[in-house]
């Protein structure tokens, strides 16, 4: 064979995600020690990466503080669910084995510089954060336990929406989770919403929505209903900044939006703000 | 069984009667009522056809009777309120007061809308954030008068548009969820034809929830879910199946309280009666939940949405 007609060695390729994070939005490379120290943020474009729940536990809650409840409530099959994939029991199981979370959420007390919070933190990795019953009874169960303990509660979202495998009693968790919380809220207690990226659908509709204060994480996605579902429905191109967290913000719909290495520090502010002396 | 071939006789007859309504069309991405005909019309031969998706095809029976009928045959006195009082008055919501065989009560529904006119002014019944908000509006009033409120629910979901996005359609749907579990008046939703997803919710938080026979409840289209979960969109039936968005599941399942009969092979068939067995129903059920004491009605409300999904 002659030499010019010899096929070239494969070049050599490092797997890069062994080494490099690639930011989804701007696709620029960051070394994953550098953007793990700057808590998953892309220092490029600025884009909060996805944290875990227990992540997003660690990052808010004091060293140590955080007790989890509700863990033996776990995700449910209340249709016997089954898809082209195969059924979803055995799905759930995978995730949670993948996971190591029983649900959607995690939820437990916490504090939040000294300050006795019950806290919860949805995880994407779950079944794309969605609502399941599971997650809902957590949530009712973390309403009520602010309730009792009297104290502020502080959900921070990341989902695409309801479960759709769990049918309508998937759907009834947003009416479930909203009624928990507006009796916390009626009570005169401090209910806070931090919206991470995404948090659309049937948790937008719901509990995200309904705190007394509002707050999101930079650029996040945000919105009720899908962009190319709108996009057929009213037949235009929709602007990039749609259903952004500025775009929230700009609507009226958002009080702040926080930067995440600000964060603990202003929960904790508005906390001490808020709360009878 | 005669619903069966009823329905599918309902199928073929639907297909040809939508396309006399070419702006059916606009929401036909994730809308399932303009799918469905054409998904019947092409699918039989690789997707048989089940008394779920029957039962789908007779809920959104171009025939069957819609808000308007029902308020109109229950209620001539009725006063329509408008506006949300923020931006707009959404045609696609009703909002009034009423007097039902001598029972005065707040009414609230999705508005379909019958002609092709109105079908497209009312967005074909799917809600705008002002429609939800004008409908809390009004059920304020009710808490207010003390007045017993009934929700009439059918639609395919809430208007998935750029406007609503921008006016908070996922804000004004939760603050509903919210604000309708803690109001102190008794309130009778029925699921009258399609209860779709988060829009058809927006107003379906109740201490009775009753539902047509044939009508369905759930928590996506058909359409939405086999295209999701299928990547097929004609998989359409075999979701519906799968998602047990009937009647009689929802009531094993513990989301509705009771089914109403229709008449032999679907409303449709005989609206008149069928208008009137759900009056009968939901007067029934507004004089029951008046006995309750109203703090002890909002706490068993409570415990009713806080069961589901609990096991």
């Amino acid at each position: 064979m002659a030499w010019f007609t010899k096929a070239p060695e494969a070049p050599l390729r490092i797997p890069t995600e062994a080494v490099w994070n690639v930011c989804p939005k701007c696709k620029a490379y960051t070394p994953k020690e550098v953007y793990a120290e700057n808590l998953k943020v892309c220092p490029h474009c600025g884009y909060h990466g996805r944290l875990s729940a227990r992540e997003r536990i660690a990052l808010l809650a004091d060293e140590g503080s955080f007790k989890e409840i509700a863990a033996e409530v776990i995700a449910h099959d209340p249709l016997t669910f089954s898809d082209a994939s195969g059924a979803y029991a055995g799905k759930v199981a995978a995730t949670r084995e993948k996971t190591k979370i029983g649900e959607s959420i995690v939820v437990g007390t916490a504090k939040i510089e000294k300050l006795p919070v019950v806290l919860g933190a949805m995880d994407f990795r779950f079944m794309g954060g969605s609502l399941g019953s599971g997650t809902g009874e957590r949530i009712l169960q973390a309403a009520e336990t602010a309730r009792r303990l009297r104290c502020p509660l502080i959900l921070c979202t990341a989902s695409g929406g309801a479960r759709m495998q769990e049918g309508i009693i998937s759907l009834m968790q947003m009416a479930k989770t909203c009624a928990a919380i507006q009796r916390l809220r009626d009570e005169g207690l401090l209910y806070i919403s931090v919206m991470t990226d995404p948090t659309t659908g049937g948790v937008s509709a719901s509990f995200a929505m309904v705190g007394d204060l509002n707050i999101a994480e930079p650029k996040t996605l945000i919105g009720f209903a899908g962009r190319r579902v709108i996009e057929t429905t009213i037949k235009q191109k929709l602007p990039p900044e749609f259903q952004t967290s500025e775009y929230l913000l700009e609507h009226g719909f958002l009080d702040k939006i926080v930067a995440r290495k600000d964060l603990k520090a202003f929960l904790a502010k508005m906390i001490r703000l808020t709360s009878a002396k | 069984m005669a619903t069966k071939k009823v329905a599918a006789k309902t199928a073929k007859k639907a297909a040809p009667a939508k396309k006399t309504a070419p702006a059916k069309k606009a929401p036909a991405a994730k809308k399932p009522a303009a799918a469905a005909p054409a998904v019947t019309a092409e699918a039989p031969a690789e997707v048989p056809t089940n008394p779920t998706w029957e039962t789908v095809q007779i809920a959104r029976h171009p025939d069957r009777p819609l808000f308007t009928d029902y308020l109109t045959a229950w209620a001539p006195d009725a006063e329509e309120l408008h506006g949300d009082r923020l931006v707009a008055d959404d045609p696609a919501m009703y909002a009034g007061i009423a007097t039902i065989d001598g029972e005065r009560v707040v009414i609230v529904g999705h508005r379909k809308g019958r002609t092709t006119e109105e079908k497209i002014s009312n967005r074909f019944g799917m809600a705008n954030p002002d429609g939800y908000r004008k409908a809390m509006r009004i059920m304020r009033l009710a808490e207010k008068f003390h007045l017993p409120i009934i929700s009439l629910v059918d639609t395919s979901g809430a208007f998935p548009g750029l406007d609503a996005e921008a006016r908070g359609q996922a804000e004004a749907i939760a603050k509903n969820l919210a604000d309708m579990s803690v109001l102190k008046t008794p309130i009778v939703v029925v699921v009258t034809g399609e209860g779709g997803s988060g829009g058809a919710l927006g107003i379906a938080v109740g201490d009775r929830i009753l539902m047509l026979e044939h009508a369905i409840y759930s928590v996506i289209s058909p359409e939405g879910c086999a295209s999701i979960l299928w990547r097929d969109g004609k998989m359409a039936p075999v979701a519906a199946q799968a998602l047990k968005l009937t009647s009689g599941w929802l009531k094993k399942l513990g989301v509705v309280d009771s089914v109403i009969p229709e008449p032999k092979g679907g409303a449709h068939t005989n609206p008149a009666k069928a208008i009137a067995d759900v009056k009968k129903a939901v007067l029934a059920a507004i004089r029951e939940l008046k006995k309750i004491p109203v703090e002890k009605l909002v706490e068993q409300r409570y415990a009713k949405f806080a069961a589901m999904g609990r096991f």
